[in-house]
């Protein structure tokens, strides 16, 4: 920032204001569609129910032998355990609805932070208001571009009532109109660091609901096994505990490295900014143990007796630990990065 | 997974033996490494001395006896005390014990063969098999084929091996042995960054100073305000450059109406010299630009204004000249400041109050800084004198002072008042005990100058983790197994098919489409042939 000092764009600052509040009640509305959805779904199970025990009839009639293959009835599931979109799965209507306001939620939103950007003249993290409205921003675009592969929409209610709660927590919590960066900020490191860490904890969210959907279907399955009748009749609309857990995990390791460079990066950032890479600030320590608990469980997928639901709670506490590290310690704890703008 | 039984008698060696497969078993790291992550939080939770030490201090203060049982359990310095040590202590040594078999183990597989072909290839997670003509049809042995095999096996990473003998020739195949290698370099260099902080961090120090404008640095121990030497530090390893600080100079956000008065640059301008007789060069030092040193760097860390003030004693002598640091409380540098004048007679004198860079007085009558920058300076001060326990010996705090045995000469309630100067004003005191003049205004900067060998080795066993890490996450090790089987059925007709197998080694979610490919790539070579009645 060689004294010739960008000018602020106001007015820019003020549309992209307007135009997250709009992608806020969007997202709001896609996850309302994404509960129906799953209001719904035990209605929509008993009719490809009833069907698909209509077809296997029919099969067997025609093939008039005992073991014609059941294809009907995996043509027919709501979700496959690849999470691959089936024939059945295009029939929640409500679903379809909620994606496209997914879609048009992230299109508002990204406009929005672009906007916010290009006003500052920098890039859209700088301060609290900024970090939470581009990571909502950025977890959206996560979900909805793995949407276009595999079919998570299972994850619709719990991925937009967060962002909803991002976003709303952005524009009311910590307004922040538009403005340079404080010198501390002033580096390439706050480009490349703060981008991966909001894009690995993007990543770590979507794992987090998967991981505690694999514990609610797992203790599902042993009741349901016990001869008890089926409390959570939605949660046929989500895969298996085992292609859950095997799912969250190959988004873990993904995440895990993008975690390790944000730890690495910011210990260079560090170096340049307060002369050490490493001093135990209180955002450093969380970052350490963040890294420290996906590492535990890494390994505890290595570990006999440690896979499964041990290492779904290992996944579940790391989450844990980053929205801890991201509200309260950036809050309430006194630290060297506590300059988010609060 | 061995099973942990009730100890059985050892002996000696046998306890040290069992320990040490217990402390090297994969549940103890994952243990030791849940355990480290436990351990790391309260360092979070109380202030730590390595990072703060006058906060620890403060909370002493505050909380004697819940901070003296703190102190006792070492919760202050928690990432070197005792029990966080002996955690990641342990942890290491479990990891050199898991890692150096492993390299063995690894330096052996890499040097073997493919392992040999099971009898049943359809008992493997993933299998197939494809008929194909027979070798009268195509002309092609068996062992051919096979041959082929090991070279296709090959061209797509496998190491291969045609295996010609016995009644059914085949091919064993296996790839990915990177993948070990990987995730032994990203252990590996996990030591190797541990070893550097620790013999690094030895040589190094780290120390800091306020320079005010004119002032010059000398690299040298009695040119530090604070000095901070690793365990191996030795005085002669300093660097004997000197940077003067020429001028400081702050942009504040002029025109946002919602972060008016923010600073949005630091620019310390310096002229460094590197040695004694080297030339000087004009140099710079911002926030995230440190001055680069071979050696030791020097980083911008804070500033202020320093006013320059001159105090006479009752014997009308200086007992008091030059810039004074003020500390900086507000964002609008409203900054506490402290003058000490140990050699003033009769009587000592001293001085508290603020520096007030642009003084204007708010709507309840009382004077506030108004802008960071020095516009209106204005000095609010109280005065005292007698003994500033300065003489015993006893260190003190320069940005302290110790009112205890001192007596109050000038304060807003007292007769006399507060001290009010504006530049370039000076104070006769009461009582003829002297005079206090604010020549003028000044900019200090605080720097941390900061020598570490261990950046180096750090950086490099980083990088070189990160890339272990992404190789042993992102690489899948495969076993493959091709087998040619030729039958004759009953009417002398000879069938030929192809089997092929594969098993993963560790996680791997491409196996599937791992076969597939493999499948595909045998049928374009060897045509599937339809039979009826098959």
């Amino acid at each position: 920032m060689e004294n010739n000092i960008p000018t602020i764009n106001v007015a820019l600052g003020q549309y992209s204001d307007l135009f997250m509040l709009l992608a806020a009640i969007v997202y709001a509305s896609a996850f309302v569609a994404f509960a129906w959805d799953l209001a719904k779904s035990s209605k929509l199970i008993q009719e490809i129910d009833a069907a698909t025990i209509a077809t296997e009839k029919k099969v067997l009639v025609a093939a008039g032998a005992a073991d014609a293959p059941p294809a009907a009835s995996t043509e027919n599931a709501l979700v496959n355990d690849s999470m691959d979109y089936t024939v059945a799965s295009a029939k929640r209507m409500a679903a379809k609805i909620a994606v496209s306001l997914t879609w048009l939620g992230v299109l508002l939103q990204g406009f929005a932070v672009v906007a916010r950007g290009v006003a500052a003249a920098r890039v859209p993290w700088g301060n609290m208001y900024e970090f939470l409205s581009t990571g909502s921003f950025l977890v959206a675009l996560v979900f909805s571009l793995v949407l276009l592969k595999k079919d998570l929409r299972f994850m619709g209610t719990f991925v937009l009532g967060l962002v909803t709660v991002m976003l709303c927590g952005a524009t009311m919590g910590f307004p922040t109109p538009v403005a340079h960066l404080v010198p501390a900020l002033q580096s390439y490191w706050l480009i490349i660091h703060v981008s991966i860490a909001v894009l690995a904890a993007s990543l770590f969210t979507i794992t987090f609901a998967m991981n505690v959907l694999q514990l609610l279907q797992h203790a599902r399955m042993d009741s349901l096994a016990a001869g008890k009748p089926d409390k959570f009749p939605f949660m046929r609309l989500v895969p298996g505990a085992a292609p859950l857990e095997n799912f969250a995990y190959r988004i873990n390791a993904v995440a895990f490295v993008m975690w390790t460079f944000t730890v690495m990066a910011g210990a260079i950032w560090a170096e340049a900014a307060w002369g050490r890479y490493w001093g135990w600030d209180t955002k450093e320590v969380w970052s350490f143990v963040i890294w420290v608990v996906y590492a535990g469980y890494l390994h505890a997928r290595a570990t006999g007796g440690w896979t499964g639901a041990r290492s779904a709670w290992l996944s579940i506490i790391g989450y844990l630990c980053i929205v801890f590290n991201f509200t309260i310690v950036n809050i309430y704890f006194n630290g060297l990065h506590s300059y988010a703008g609060l | 997974m061995k099973k942990d039984v009730a100890v059985p008698a050892l002996g000696f060696l046998g306890m040290v033996r069992w320990a040490w497969t217990q402390l090297t078993s994969m549940r103890t790291a994952l243990f030791l490494l849940l355990l480290l992550a436990v351990a790391a939080v309260p360092g979070s939770l109380f202030p730590q001395r390595s990072v703060n030490p006058e906060q620890v201090t403060t909370y002493l203060t505050n909380k004697p006896t819940a901070g003296e049982w703190l102190d006792r359990f070492q919760l202050f310095d928690v990432y070197s005390s005792v029990w966080f040590s002996a955690i990641y202590l342990l942890l290491f040594i479990s990891l050199i014990g898991c890692i150096l078999p492993r390299v063995k183990k690894h330096a052996k597989a890499l040097r073997t063969p493919p392992p040999r072909t099971p009898s049943r290839l359809n008992r493997l997670p993933q299998n197939g098999t494809i008929q194909i003509q027979s070798a009268s049809e195509s002309g092609l042995s068996d062992g051919q084929i096979v041959e082929q095999a090991a070279k296709l096996l090959k061209k797509r990473g496998y190491r291969s091996e045609a295996r010609l003998e016995g009644t059914s020739p085949s091919v064993g195949a296996e790839r990915g042995y990177v993948r070990e290698i990987g995730n032994l370099l990203f252990h590996i260099s996990l030591v190797g960054l541990l070893a550097s902080v620790g013999i690094g961090g030895a040589f190094g120090y780290n120390g800091q100073r306020v320079l005010v404008e004119g002032e010059t640095f000398v690299n040298s121990l009695v040119s530090y305000d604070s000095f901070k030497p690793g365990t191996m530090f030795k005085e002669d390893s300093l660097d004997p450059y000197s940077v003067k600080l020429d001028k400081f100079n702050i942009t504040f956000d002029r025109e946002s109406t919602t972060h008016f008065g923010q600073p949005i640059d630091f620019t310390a301008e310096v002229e460094t010299r590197r040695s004694p007789d080297a030339e000087p060069q004009k140099e710079t030092i911002r926030v995230n630009h440190p001055l680069r040193i071979d050696g030791a760097d020097m980083y911008l860390v804070g500033n202020g204004y320093a006013p320059v003030v001159t105090v006479k004693d009752g014997d009308g002598n200086v007992a008091f000249s030059g810039p004074v640091t003020a500390v900086p409380q507000d964002g609008m540098y409203t900054s506490l400041m402290v003058i000490k004048a140990p050699d003033a007679k009769p009587d000592q004198l001293g001085f508290q109050g603020f520096l007030l860079p642009t003084a204007v007085t708010d709507e309840t009558g009382f004077a506030v800084s108004g802008d960071p920058n020095a516009i209106n300076p204005q000095l609010q001060l109280n005065s005292y004198y007698g003994n500033l326990g300065l003489d015993d010996g006893q260190p003190q705090n320069v940005y302290v002072l110790e009112t205890d045995e001192l007596k109050e000469l000038n304060n807003r309630s007292l007769d006399a008042g507060g001290i009010v100067l504006g530049a370039g004003q000076t104070y006769e005191l009461p009582d003829g005990k002297g005079s206090i003049s604010f020549d003028g205004l000044k900019r200090f900067i605080g720097v941390d100058i900061a020598y570490d060998p261990s950046k180096r080795p750090v950086g490099i066993f980083a990088a070189l983790a990160l890339l272990g890490l992404a190789i042993s996450l992102f690489t899948a090790r495969r076993r493959a197994w091709v087998k040619v089987k030729t039958s004759v059925d009953g009417s002398g007709h000879e069938e030929r098919i192809i089997e092929y197998g594969l098993l993963a080694r560790g996680e791997d979610h491409g196996l599937e489409s791992e076969a597939k490919e493999l499948r595909k790539l045998l049928e374009q070579q060897w045509p599937a042939v339809e039979r009826a009645g098959v």
